[in-house]
């Protein structure tokens, strides 16, 4: 399992040296624009977001509808331990994007929230000060090397990504997941598949009751709802991707210049 | 030397003038919310909320200009007729789309916090859509468009980071590019939008 992990990073480095020549912030910009993302499987992309749609309505949709209704410290307390868990890819990722002070704040953080905070259910670490936390995965730090996004895909059940978000999620799945190495691959005595697979269900449940309105809103209102999704997520991981909420200021505005009505 | 007192008297009466007249966006931004907000929080049905706020959309929102926006490089092969005719479907398609959206949020408190002058053109203004036991705190971006500062007007709404101007663009440039470029087949499923 360890000559895996090492075989990734050696890996991502590699591409790292390959791609980083002219990998500054508008290069990174550039390439993850979501109008130059080409929808290369649009058709299989299409009937994978229908079935996705299907069962949505038939598991996640009414699931969601149910928990939220929880009480809001419950639904906190849940969505902070999936974060927690989440920070076992964050870390290995920020070291990947050279972000090392960032990875210490967050092993502390994770360290603080899963014994203090019980098993991540409070936030402490917010408590005590801590930054924003931001998550990170494989796609983003191959993204931050300079790859590019490739194709856009929606996945069965996991929904949109992209060629190279997809691939790089499988870093996670050899070894390069804590979360995942000692539930599914390593036989603990402590924990079991189903830990690892139920996270994984809650933490769809709980996104799309925390956007519960906001899907509903957005599917009434589209006149391509497949369309929206797919810019409303690019947007998204350009966003994550350069680590700003500020993208407006960054993105090409030529097209707004070219409009003069008053 | 009257002559020289009178100019300096209109010199200041013309900065009086118009500075009592030009609307700084942060201003704009938040007494349009105030008003969306007292609509939303009033004891009427809900198509009377929607009627109401459709006339504040029609005050505060450059509908054509979001159209032409929205309509992309497609904006350039249209003729005058077309451009009419689009004009007019967008401005249903937009009322419709804006308001049902609007008219789902029950008292929204939206506190402006700031603002970015990013040209003669715009000012993006920054505000917080408050949290509530059912809701995330949401950061929401208004990009104004200045160009006439006595009249700013509403373009885009970057809601965390996300423009829904750009995200329109991108619907209509994919019902486009599923049609072969056909323009008609967006004026169509536009005109269904608005009649359903």
């Amino acid at each position: 399992m360890f000559r895996k992990l090492v075989l990734i990073v050696t890996i991502l480095l590699f591409s790292a040296f390959s791609a980083n020549a002219g990998s500054d912030g508008e290069l990174i910009l550039k390439k993850n624009q979501p109008s130059d993302v080409k929808d290369c499987f649009e058709n299989l992309n299409r009937a994978t977001f229908a079935f996705n749609q299907a069962l949505d309505g038939i598991l996640f949709r009414p699931v969601a509808s149910a928990y939220k209704v929880l009480p809001s410290p419950i639904k906190t307390g849940v969505s902070n331990s999936l974060d927690n868990l989440s920070t076992l890819v964050t870390i290995p990722n920020n070291i990947l994007q050279g972000e090392i002070k960032k990875a210490g704040i967050n092993s502390g953080r994770f360290v603080i929230n899963t014994t203090v905070g019980i098993l991540g259910f409070i936030d402490v670490a917010q408590h005590l000060g801590f930054p924003e936390y931001e998550k990170e995965d494989y796609g983003q730090s191959l993204a931050t090397m300079g790859v590019g996004p490739g194709c856009y895909l929606v996945l069965p059940v996991l929904g949109p990504s992209t060629v190279r978000d997809a691939t790089a999620s499988v870093a996670s799945l050899v070894g390069g997941d804590a979360w995942y190495n000692v539930t599914v691959t390593n036989d603990t005595q402590y924990f079991s598949d189903f830990d690892y697979y139920a996270s994984r269900v809650t933490s769809g449940i709980d996104f799309r009751a925390k956007n519960y309105d906001a899907i509903e809103n957005l599917e009434k209102n589209s006149i391509d709802f497949y369309a929206s999704v797919k810019s409303l997520y690019l947007q998204d991981r350009q966003q994550k991707i350069l680590n700003t909420n500020k993208i407006i200021e960054t993105q090409d505005d030529s097209d707004w210049e070219e409009i003069e009505t008053q | 030397m009257k002559f020289r007192q009178f100019l300096l008297v209109l010199f200041f009466y013309s900065l009086i003038f118009s500075n009592s007249y030009s609307i700084e966006p942060d201003v704009f931004v938040q007494s349009t919310v105030n008003r969306a907000s007292n609509i939303l929080s009033k004891n009427i049905s809900k198509e009377d909320k929607i009627n109401e706020l459709k006339v504040i959309a029609k005050e505060t929102v450059d509908i054509a200009g979001v159209g032409f926006y929205s309509l992309g490089s497609a904006r350039k092969n249209l003729d005058d007729i077309q451009k009419i005719k689009y004009s007019k479907l967008f401005e249903s398609y937009f009322l419709k789309s804006f308001s049902s959206r609007l008219a789902e949020y029950t008292n929204p408190e939206i506190e402006v916090q700031g603002k970015k002058v990013l040209n003669e053109s715009y000012t993006i203004v920054n505000s917080l859509l408050i949290g509530t036991s059912d809701r995330p705190e949401v950061k929401i971006d208004w990009r104004i468009y200045t160009k006439n500062p006595d009249d700013p007007l509403i373009r885009d709404l970057i809601i965390e980071g996300l423009s829904l101007a750009r995200t329109q663009k991108e619907e209509f440039s994919s019902i486009l590019n599923s049609n072969d470029g056909d323009i008609n087949i967006l004026f169509k499923t536009l005109e269904e939008f608005s009649n359903n």
